[in-house]
C-alpha cells in the first residue's frame, strides 16, 4: 500500500459557454494541460466525474470514450457519478486505486457541458440529484431547496438575506482575479438582491448558471511525485460520506450530516483540526449552502456562520480565506466537474500560484464538494509538501 | 413519462401511504423496508396525517421540464400533524397571502402530462384548509 | 321506475373549485351588453380537473357516509370533460379512495345529465343486491368556446352520492325515478372539437322544458304525487331562467328550489349542476322533507328523481362540508388567468 498520494499535474478549461466545444474536447483540453505539467503521456487509469452526459448530451459510458479522446485504449477507464460531487468522487476512486497499489499514475478529470440542453432541461436534469418519485415530483428546483434552506435559517438564526448572500459577493470579488472563471466580475448585496427572483427569497445572483467545463487531475505516489515536480501537493484526506437523500428525513434540516461525518473523518486521517486550514473551497449553489458548509466542517458554530461571512472573515486576507478563485458562483459549477476544479484551485494556491488572489503560506487546504443537497459530501484535505 | 412508474407510485401519491418504524418510531414517505434511523427491519405501512402547517416555502419562478405551464407555484415544507416532513404545492393560496404556520390539508390535483398524448400524473398537493361550521345554518328558512 | 328494494343516498358531497370569473368580466371582454345570465362562475385550477374534482367530492361523501369505502363496489362517474377520452375516471377515483379492486366502473357520458344517469345505475345495483354501496359522480370542468354565450356559464364542479340499502344510516331514500329522452340536436361536441356547438334557442322549449318537464310529469304520475307534494325541488341549471321557469310552469314555487338554485354563483356544472343543487338542497332540508330533482343533458334527455329525508341526515350532515362552505370560498380571477387556468392559451 502507498503511503501517500500526490497531485503532479492539474488543468482545466474556462467555466463558461462552450458553444465551439464538445464533452470530449472539454476533457481533452483539460486533461491534456495536466498531463503536460506531470509530464506523463500515459496512465493506469482513468477516473470520469460526470454528472448529467445522459440526459444533457444523451451520451454514456465516458470511461472508454475518454480512453479513446486521450489515445489511451486498453487503459482501465469508468465514470464516476454522485450527482453534483461527481468530480470529487472520481478523486477519491483514483486516491484509492493508487492507495491500494493497484494504479501509480492516474488521470481525473470531472467534465460537463450543459449548453447543450435548454434552462428547463438543465433545471430538470439538475433535480435528479433528489428523489425523483417525490422530492423533484413537487415542482422544486435545486434554487427552491436552497430557498427553503435560507428561509429555515432565516428564521432558527435570526439571520437576514442580505446578511447570507455577502457569500456570492465574496465569490464574485474573487473571481475577478480568475481568468477561468464564469462570471470575472464584482457584484454588491444590493445587486444580488436587485436581480429577478428565482425561488423565493433565493434571487438569480445567489444561484449558480448553467456552465460547461472540465478540469483535471494527474495522481501517483508521494515518492514517484518528487521525482516528476519540485512542488508536490499532497491528498492527505480523501472522504465520503452519504446521508438521507430526502433532507427533510435526516436529523436536522439545518445540518449536512454528510459533510460533518467526511470532515471529522479527514481532520482524523490528516491529524488536523479546522484550525490549521488555511484555505477552504465549499460548495455553494446558493449562499446558504456555504454558510452551511462552513459551519459542518466545523469552522464555525452552528447558526453563527451567515455572521462570520457578513463580518467578511472568508475574504482573501481574512482567517478563512474561502473559494479563492471564485466558488461554484462565480468561477461557476460545471456540475461533475466542479469537485476537480475545488482542487486544482486548492493546488494553485498550496504551490504559490494563485496570482492576484494568493492566499499568503498557504499550507493545508480543505475541499468539501456537495452531492445534491447534502445525501453526498466528499472531503478532500491537501498539503503542500516540503 | 413512465405509466408503469407512476402507476407503481399510487398508493404513496393519492393516499399518502408511508411506513413507519415500530421500533424507533420515524415516519417514511415513500416507505422505506429497512429504517435509515435506527436500522429496524420492522417497519409497517401508514397513512399520513392529512392536515399539517406549512413550515417554510418558496415561489418556484424557473420552474423545470414539466411545470412551466404552473409557474409562478408555492412549494412548502409542511409538518404533518403526526409530525412527518411532506414537501409539496401549496396551491388555491396567492403568492401574496401564504405564510409560515399556514394550515394546510391534502388535496388531488394534476402533477404534469406527458405532452397531450401522454399520461396525465395525479397526485397530493396542500391548500388552506377549508373550514366549514354546521352551527350557522346556511340557509335557515323553512 | 321504482326499485325493486328501497335504497337511498347515504352520503353526499360536492366540491367547488375556488376560483369564480364574473360574467360581467366575460362581458367586458367582448363588448356584451349589461345583461348576463348569471353573476359569477366557478373555474377550476390549472392543475384540477373533471377527475380530481370527483375525487374531492367523493373523499368528503365518504366521511358522510361513515362506512367503510372497500364496501363500495361500483363507481360511475358522469361527465363531459373527461380528461382522458379513453381510460376511466372511475378507476382513478377507487385509487384516491382506497376501494377495493372488486369494483364495477365506467364513466358515463350524456350532457348535463350523465351524473344522474349514475344514480339510477347505483340505485339499479343497490336494489337488485348486486352490491352494498354504489357512488355515482357527475363532474365537470366545461368550456364555453370564447366569445360564445356559453362561456358566461360553462362552469367546474363536482358532486358525488353513495347509494345503499334503506335503512337508519340513510339520508334520503328514493321513491322513484323517471327518464325522458328523444333524439334532440340541441347541443352536441364533435370528436376533437374543444368546444361544444349549440342551437341557440332550440335549446329551450323544445329541449329543455320538453324533457324537463315530461320526466317531472312522468314520475309525479308514476308516484301519485302533486307538486304540492314536493318541499323541494332542483332542476338542471344551464341559467338562471331556466330552471325559475320550469319551476313556474310545474306549479312549484320559487322558494322550494331557491335552496338549490346555485347557477348565479357558481355557472353551470353540467354533469355536476343538479347534484350539487341537490347536495345544497340536502344541506338545508328536515326529516320528512320530499325533494324533486330533474336533470337535463342535451341530446336530449331528463331524470327525475323523488327522495324523502330521513333522521340520519341530522346527524349525518355535519360530517363534511355544506355546499355553502365551497361557495363562500372564493377568489375572483380576471380573463386573462381563466383563459390561463382552463388552458385557452395557444403555446
Amino acid at each position: 500500500m502507498s503511503s501517500k498520494v500526490a497531485i503532479v499535474g492539474v488543468g482545466c478549461t474556462k467555466v463558461g459557454e462552450h458553444w465551439d466545444k464538445s464533452l470530449r474536447q472539454l476533457f481533452l483540453e483539460a486533461s491534456l494541460k495536466a498531463l503536460e505539467e506531470a509530464d506523463v503521456d500515459r496512465v493506469d487509469a482513468i477516473y470520469v466525474g460526470n454528472m448529467a452526459s445522459a440526459t444533457i448530451n444523451f451520451q454514456q459510458h465516458l470511461g472508454a470514450l475518454m480512453a479513446d479522446v486521450m489515445g489511451m485504449r486498453g487503459v482501465d477507464a469508468v465514470r464516476v457519478e454522485a450527482a453534483d460531487a461527481s468530480g470529487s468522487a472520481a478523486v477519491h476512486q483514483a486516491y484509492m486505486a493508487i492507495k491500494s497499489g493497484q494504479a501509480q499514475t492516474v488521470l481525473v478529470g470531472g467534465v460537463e457541458k450543459l449548453t447543450d440542453a435548454r434552462p428547463a432541461d438543465v433545471e430538470y436534469a439538475a433535480m435528479m440529484s433528489e428523489r425523483s418519485e417525490y422530492v423533484v415530483y413537487s415542482g422544486i428546483t435545486i434554487a427552491g431547496l436552497n430557498a427553503i434552506q435560507t428561509q429555515l435559517y432565516m428564521d432558527r438564526f435570526n439571520a437576514r438575506y442580505e446578511d447570507i448572500v455577502n457569500f456570492a459577493v465574496n465569490d464574485h470579488r474573487n473571481a475577478a482575479g480568475n481568468p477561468y472563471a464564469q462570471f470575472p466580475f464584482p457584484i454588491t448585496v444590493e445587486r444580488v438582491l436587485e436581480s429577478p427572483p428565482v425561488a423565493d427569497p433565493i434571487r438569480l445572483f445567489d444561484t449558480t448558471a448553467p456552465a460547461d467545463g472540465a478540469a483535471a487531475l494527474v495522481l501517483c505516489p508521494l515518492e514517484t511525485a518528487k521525482k516528476l515536480c519540485d512542488t508536490p501537493v499532497v491528498i492527505e484526506a480523501s472522504v465520503l460520506a452519504t446521508d438521507g437523500v430526502n433532507p427533510y428525513e435526516r436529523d436536522d434540516v439545518l445540518t449536512l450530516t454528510s459533510t460533518r461525518v467526511a470532515a471529522e473523518r479527514a481532520y482524523r486521517t490528516a491529524g488536523i483540526t479546522p484550525r490549521d486550514v488555511d484555505v477552504v473551497e465549499v460548495h455553494n449553489t446558493s449562499s446558504i449552502m456555504g454558510v452551511l458548509a462552513l459551519e459542518d466542517l466545523g469552522f464555525v458554530e452552528k447558526g453563527q456562520g451567515w455572521r462570520f461571512v457578513a463580518e467578511g472573515q472568508i475574504a482573501l486576507n481574512a482567517d478563512l480565506p474561502t473559494n479563492t478563485l471564485g466558488g461554484l458562483k462565480a468561477r461557476g459549477h460545471p456540475w461533475g466537474a466542479t469537485g476537480v476544479y475545488q482542487l486544482v484551485e486548492l493546488t494553485w494556491q498550496l504551490r504559490g500560484e494563485a496570482g492576484g488572489n494568493q492566499v499568503d503560506g498557504a499550507e493545508i487546504g480543505l475541499a468539501q464538494s456537495v452531492g445534491g443537497l447534502g445525501a453526498t459530501t466528499v472531503v478532500h484535505i491537501l498539503r503542500r509538501w516540503h | 413519462m413512465s405509466a408503469p412508474a407512476v402507476r407503481r407510485e399510487i398508493p404513496y401519491r393519492y393516499r399518502l401511504m408511508g411506513t413507519k418504524c415500530l421500533n424507533c418510531g420515524a415516519l417514511f414517505h415513500p416507505p422505506q423496508r429497512i429504517c435509515p434511523k435506527c436500522g429496524s427491519k420492522d417497519l409497517v405501512e401508514e397513512e399520513l396525517a392529512w392536515r399539517g402547517r406549512l413550515v417554510a416555502y418558496t415561489v418556484i419562478r424557473r420552474p423545470p421540464k414539466g411545470y412551466e405551464d404552473y409557474k409562478p407555484y408555492i412549494v412548502g415544507l409542511i409538518e404533518l400533524k403526526d409530525g412527518k416532513l411532506i414537501l409539496a404545492q401549496i396551491v388555491d393560496c396567492d403568492i401574496e397571502e401564504v405564510r409560515p404556520g399556514l394550515k394546510l390539508e391534502a388535496t388531488f390535483r394534476r402533477i404534469r402530462e406527458d405532452g397531450k398524448s401522454g399520461i396525465i400524473e395525479y397526485g397530493y398537493k396542500f391548500r388552506p384548509v377549508i373550514e366549514w361550521n354546521w352551527q350557522k345554518k346556511p340557509n335557515p328558512e323553512k | 321506475m321504482k326499485p325493486l328494494s328501497a335504497v337511498g343516498i347515504v352520503g353526499y358531497a360536492g366540491y367547488i373549485p375556488i376560483y369564480r370569473i364574473k360574467a360581467a368580466e366575460i362581458g367586458r371582454v367582448w363588448g356584451t351588453g349589461c345583461k348576463y345570465p348569471i353573476i359569477e362562475k366557478a373555474v377550476a385550477a390549472i392543475d384540477e380537473d373533471a377527475t380530481t374534482m370527483a375525487v374531492e367530492a367523493a373523499r368528503y361523501a365518504v366521511a358522510r357516509a361513515q362506512i367503510n369505502p372497500e364496501e363500495i363496489g361500483a363507481i360511475y362517474v358522469g361527465s363531459e370533460s373527461k380528461p382522458y377520452a379513453v381510460k376511466p375516471s372511475g378507476t382513478i377515483v377507487a385509487e384516491a379512495l382506497g376501494i377495493s379492486s372488486q369494483l364495477l366502473a365506467a364513466d358515463y357520458e350524456f350532457a348535463c345529465k350523465a351524473g344522474t344517469e349514475a344514480f339510477q345505475t347505483c340505485i339499479a345495483l343497490v336494489a337488485s343486491g348486486m352490491v352494498k354501496y354504489g357512488m355515482a359522480i357527475g363532474a365537470d370542468t366545461a368550456q364555453g368556446r370564447p366569445s360564445d354565450e356559453l362561456e358566461f356559464t360553462a362552469a367546474s364542479g363536482a358532486a358525488a352520492f353513495i347509494f345503499g340499502k334503506k335503512s337508519e344510516e340513510t339520508i334520503a331514500y328514493v321513491e322513484g325515478t323517471h327518464s325522458y329522452s328523444t333524439d334532440t340536436p340541441d347541443f352536441w361536441r364533435r370528436p376533437e372539437e374543444p368546444y361544444p356547438s349549440h342551437y341557440w334557442r332550440f335549446t329551450g322549449k323544445p329541449a329543455y322544458f320538453k324533457h324537463v318537464l315530461s320526466a317531472a310529469k312522468g314520475l309525479m304520475e308514476e308516484l301519485n304525487l302533486t307538486p304540492d307534494d314536493f318541499d323541494y325541488a332542483v332542476f338542471h341549471q344551464p341559467n338562471t331562467k331556466f330552471p325559475l321557469a320550469a319551476a313556474k310552469m310545474l306549479g312549484i314555487e320559487e322558494e322550494k328550489i331557491k335552496p338549490g338554485l346555485l347557477v348565479p354563483i357558481i355557472g353551470n356544472t353540467y354533469s355536476a349542476s343538479s347534484p350539487l343543487g341537490l347536495a345544497a338542497t340536502l344541506d338545508v332540508a328536515k326529516p320528512g322533507d320530499r325533494i324533486l330533482m330533474v336533470s337535463y343533458g342535451s341530446g336530449a334527455g331528463s331524470d327525475a328523481f323523488s327522495f324523502v329525508v330521513q333522521e340520519a341526515i341530522e346527524w349525518k350532515r355535519p360530517l363534511a362540508p355544506p355546499i355553502a362552505a365551497f361557495v363562500n370560498r372564493k377568489k375572483l380571477v380576471d380573463y386573462a388567468c381563466y383563459t390561463r387556468y382552463r388552458r385557452k392559451l395557444r403555446k
